[in-house]
């Protein structure tokens, strides 16, 4: 079976993912990055809006324009990086030290590497309802790949569950693209996204109904409407369903860590609902408890893009560091103070409270 | 709720109302369901589903999700063909 090498190997490359390569092979580390999809920059890719919060994270650039930033960074790095893309890094071997992946189908293989950065993201959350299972029932995040990857729209009429960030700027994106928004549902009595992108949608006359959630779906080839119902505090139904006429049914509640090889590699995780689902215990240098494991970005818990790509940043200084390299570990404080702006006031709340239940001060001591 | 209807794993098409029954004859372990069900052993291997089978766990025995076990990860993430692992990593040859 075929074997490739790798100083260090990233799992994933998206912002986190390319972040950590790009550091890695600052410091001269050989890298490989095995990526899923078919393209790097993760869902940078498909963000066509602008990213908010500190200059040094891209404030006012757009998405997709911060990919190819990074994908520019890791380019002049040269063979030092190596892409694979279509590949998905499927088993952890530790006791051999093997890493195991496939591209595409066609092609099995072994990695050794000597670190490996997990930084595979997340995916997208669902929730059971009746008729779930019908063909115009999507995630929001598949409509936004859909529409800003391929250039395909979903339908004619949709109906956003899920007022957060990615429910509102995907119930634009389907606006700029043409396609009717019905409404905005949201369980919860409050808008969880920024003011500023529910302020774009409901500018253009889509209602947010707080306190709503999806009853059932109606169809039978395909969805022609769906139940909805409004739920008091203790989320319980309210009244009689009302019927509203739609052809997709887009589901934004929620992202989940994609943890399957922080599993694998024995790292200790903990259930933490701020982090939005199991999360590996992590010190300042984003190491799991596993000494040759480190991760960033989502999968360390859900937040968004710019602080992921900072934890890659650390993560790759820090793996290259362990292998005896000299990475610059002197950077390190200017990305912690980075990450801590970001992560304050009142918006960062909950995030730090997540972060500081899995955060150790080092892992002498630990059990790992 | 209807739960017949309500596909919690679609890869194996596994419903809400069979994850209760067997929930309700004592398989108040993820790994259990999934051997008994086949829930989470499809294509995707349980990322689409695995949070709804255990919010289902956590609601039938009263634990709260953080003292559910959300049970074992083991390689591969996603299906590999055997004839690929049978040829050492390549495809048959034709």
């Amino acid at each position: 079976m075929r074997e490739i090498a790798a100083d260090v190997l990233v799992v994933g490359g998206g912002p986190a993912g390319l972040s950590a390569a790009a550091e890695a092979a600052a410091a001269g580390a050989g890298v490989v990055v095995a990526e899923a999809g078919l393209h790097l920059g993760g869902q940078l890719v498909k963000q066509s809006h602008k990213f908010f919060g500190s200059r040094d994270e891209y404030a006012g650039t757009r998405g997709f324009e911060i990919a190819k930033i990074l994908k520019d960074e890791i380019a002049r790095h040269g063979d030092r990086v190596q892409i694979l893309l279509g590949t998905t890094v499927c088993g952890y071997y530790g006791d051999e030290g093997v890493v195991t992946a496939m591209t595409g189908e066609e092609e099995y293989f072994r990695i050794i590497p000597k670190r490996m950065i997990v930084a595979s993201g997340a995916q997208e959350r669902l929730i059971p309802f009746p008729n779930n299972d019908i063909p115009g029932v999507y995630g929001a995040g598949a409509v936004q790949t859909l529409m800003n990857v391929y250039g395909v729209v979903p339908g004619k009429r949709v109906l956003m569950i899920g007022a957060g960030n990615i429910g509102l700027i995907v119930s634009y994106q389907l606006l700029q693209a043409g396609v009717e928004v019905a409404a905005i549902l949201e369980a919860a009595p409050r808008v969880g996204g920024y003011w500023v992108h529910a302020a774009k949608a409901r500018r253009l006359g889509v209602p947010i109904l707080l306190r709503h959630s999806i009853k059932r779906a109606l169809g039978g080839e395909a969805v022609t409407g769906a139940e909805i119902i409004e739920l008091d505090e203790k989320f319980n139904q309210v009244g009689a369903p009302e019927e509203i006429e739609c052809d997709t049914i887009c589901l934004a509640v929620g992202l989940t860590p994609t943890s399957e090889l922080l599993w694998q590699a024995g790292c200790r995780m903990k259930y933490v609902p701020a982090l939005c689902g199991h999360v590996p215990l992590r010190d300042a240098l984003m190491r799991t408890s596993n000494e040759n494991v480190w991760m960033a970005g989502d999968v360390s818990g859900i937040e968004e893009a710019s602080a992921a790509m900072i934890e890659g940043r650390i993560a790759g200084v820090c793996a290259a560091e362990s292998l005896g390299l000299k990475a610059g570990a002197k950077k390190l404080d200017g990305f912690w103070e980075r990450l801590g702006n970001l992560r304050a006031g009142e918006t960062g709340e909950k995030i730090r409270a997540g972060v500081a239940a899995v955060t150790v001060a080092g892992w002498e001591g630990e059990a790992v | 709720m209807d739960t017949d209807d309500v596909v919690v794993c679609r890869c194996e098409e596994v419903t809400l109302d069979e994850i209760r029954a067997w929930i309700g004859r004592g398989y108040c372990h993820f790994d259990e369901l999934k051997r008994i069900l086949r829930v989470g052993m499809g294509p995707c291997q349980g990322r689409g589903c695995r949070d709804i089978v255990l919010r289902e766990l956590s609601r039938a025995t009263g634990e709260p999700l953080e003292a559910i076990d959300p049970g074992t990860v083991r390689p591969p993430v996603k299906p590999i063909k055997i004839g690929l692992l049978a040829y050492g990593g390549e495809d048959a040859p034709k």
